[in-house]
């Protein structure tokens, strides 16, 4: 087979032979424990008319979109100082350990507690469950950086902003792509959690009101339509965002 | 490197000659403000409108931001209102860099890299210009027609420079001043003043120059061979 049709026949093949199995899967445990593709499409389908569908992911795509813009900015303006500044990283080092193995659950009910069942603890939480997974990354990425550029921003007087926007971030770029990457698949997750313990819409809800009336169904139908928003940020949004900004990389040399 | 003492007067170019260790580059970065390990004191007169003296630095790898083009690496340099103003386009022209101006660092050769650099130490108008080894791993057209390029420039616009190399008929080509510096610890051993002015240094006078520094007798002299 050529690459090319391969590219395409491999992925649709995949999927086919997923659903498949699954439908193999209900046919043998059968009824309400795992309903096949076809129930699973009906219940997305009631969820879509109703409207439910929209209003829930839309609350939790929110959520997860304000989770991670305030992860990935705290997390570089973390990062980005401790890669550079030994002093700093041995400062703040111990924090980093200790926050970076704090479980999910443990500093989700500790926001609800302390700051109340509310929207910014929710999205704080989130957040604050992706910041120390950041800061790695960048620190790894500000260590690496190109001192003969820091030497030249220093000798021509570039500002401080400038520095960050030309010198800085732009090597930073591919370290910063792999922190939204990662991150984006962590804080989907874990923003159903909060929902699910403490808010009164949005996915991580529905799902908890669907396992009470053990309604399989309706809980793989939100599942699927959130795993494909997700790709579709993935490769709509971050995946062309990191080639704009990679893009000086492809460009073939002068003869 | 202990003791070492230079001074340039405006306008003047003295280049700076000797083996790799003596610490030439080192001397640069002191003098750019970058060697913080540094004890000493560096002084730099203001300029002719009072304000403090510009600097501009062609470092020993050309040092251009890759992810951006020609055009934004010359206008960064600049204060952000003259950014948008007709000096980079000038400073591009000089250079015939024009055709240039949008490719990115990666589709240069390593001679219109160069180019760029210098056109980046030119375009912030500079008082006081330090040069490290600007045009070395060029080759030979490549590197005289920079040189060219340079003369020009200063010839246009004056300024005090450092230049550092190992390359004795570059600093014949385009020097009012040599300096020759050994090593362990660095220091200078020998000053030599150019009388002819550079516009009157063709190859044939750069070459009796050459013969003239090697056949001389005092050992700081052999280090140039």
């Amino acid at each position: 087979m050529r690459p090319a049709l391969t590219s395409m026949v491999m992925p649709v093949a995949s999927i086919l032979l997923l659903l498949a199995v699954w439908q193999g899967a209900a046919l043998a445990i059968g009824g309400r424990l795992l309903p096949g593709p076809l129930p699973v499409a009906d219940a997305l389908l009631r969820e879509a008319q109703s409207g439910a569908l929209f209003h829930h992911m839309g609350a939790t795509l929110l959520r997860v979109l304000a989770a991670f813009a305030l992860a990935m900015s705290i997390g570089v303006g973390l990062g980005l100082p401790m890669g550079r500044s030994p002093f700093i990283d041995r400062l703040f080092g111990p924090w980093l350990v200790f926050s970076l193995n704090l479980p999910a659950l443990v500093v989700i009910v500790l926001a609800y507690v302390w700051f109340g069942l509310t929207e910014a603890a929710a999205i704080g939480a989130v957040a604050v469950n992706k910041i120390p997974n950041t800061v790695v990354l960048v620190r790894a990425g500000a260590r690496a950086i190109d001192e003969g550029l820091i030497d030249m921003a220093r000798v021509y007087r570039l500002s401080p902003a400038d520095r960050l926007r030309h010198v800085l971030l732009p090597q930073l770029t591919p370290t910063i792509a792999a922190a939204a990457r990662s991150g984006l698949a962590l804080i989907w997750k874990i923003v159903l959690v909060v929902e699910l313990l403490g808010r009164s819409d949005g996915v991580g809800f529905q799902i908890n009101l669907l396992f009470q009336t053990f309604d399989v169904a309706g809980i793989l139908a939100y599942t699927i339509a959130f795993v494909a928003v997700v790709q579709l940020l993935e490769y709509g949004v971050l995946q062309p965002v990191e080639r704009h900004c990679q893009r000086w990389r492809r460009l073939p040399a002068e003869a | 490197m202990r003791g070492l003492t230079l001074s340039a007067a405006a306008g003047e170019v003295v280049a700076l000659v000797g083996p790799s260790g003596c610490g030439k580059t080192t001397a640069l970065g002191i003098v750019a403000g970058l060697d913080r390990a540094f004890d000493g004191v560096v002084e730099v007169g203001p300029r002719p409108d009072g304000g403090p003296a510009r600097l501009g630095y062609v470092f020993q790898e050309p040092r251009l931001l890759p992810w951006r083009s020609v055009r934004q690496n010359l206008a960064l340099v600049l204060p952000r209102a003259q950014r948008r103003g007709p000096a980079v386009d000038a400073m591009l022209a000089a250079l015939e860099l024009t055709p240039f101006a949008d490719r990115f660092p990666t589709q240069l050769s390593l001679g219109m890299a160069r180019r760029v650099a210098l056109a980046r130490a030119f375009v912030v108008d500079p008082d006081l210009l330090l040069m490290d080894e600007p045009f070395v791993s060029l080759d030979e057209p490549t590197a005289l027609r920079l040189r060219g390029l340079l003369s020009q420039l200063l010839d246009r616009r004056p300024a005090t420079v450092l230049l550092v190399t190992h390359n004795l008929r570059e600093a014949l080509a385009l020097a009012d001043r040599l300096l020759l510096l050994a090593p362990s610890p660095g220091r200078v051993v020998a000053e030599v003043p150019l009388s002819v002015p550079r516009a009157a240094r063709d190859d044939a006078t750069i070459e009796v120059l050459r013969r003239d520094l090697l056949s001389r007798p005092e050992p700081a002299f052999r280090l140039l061979a």
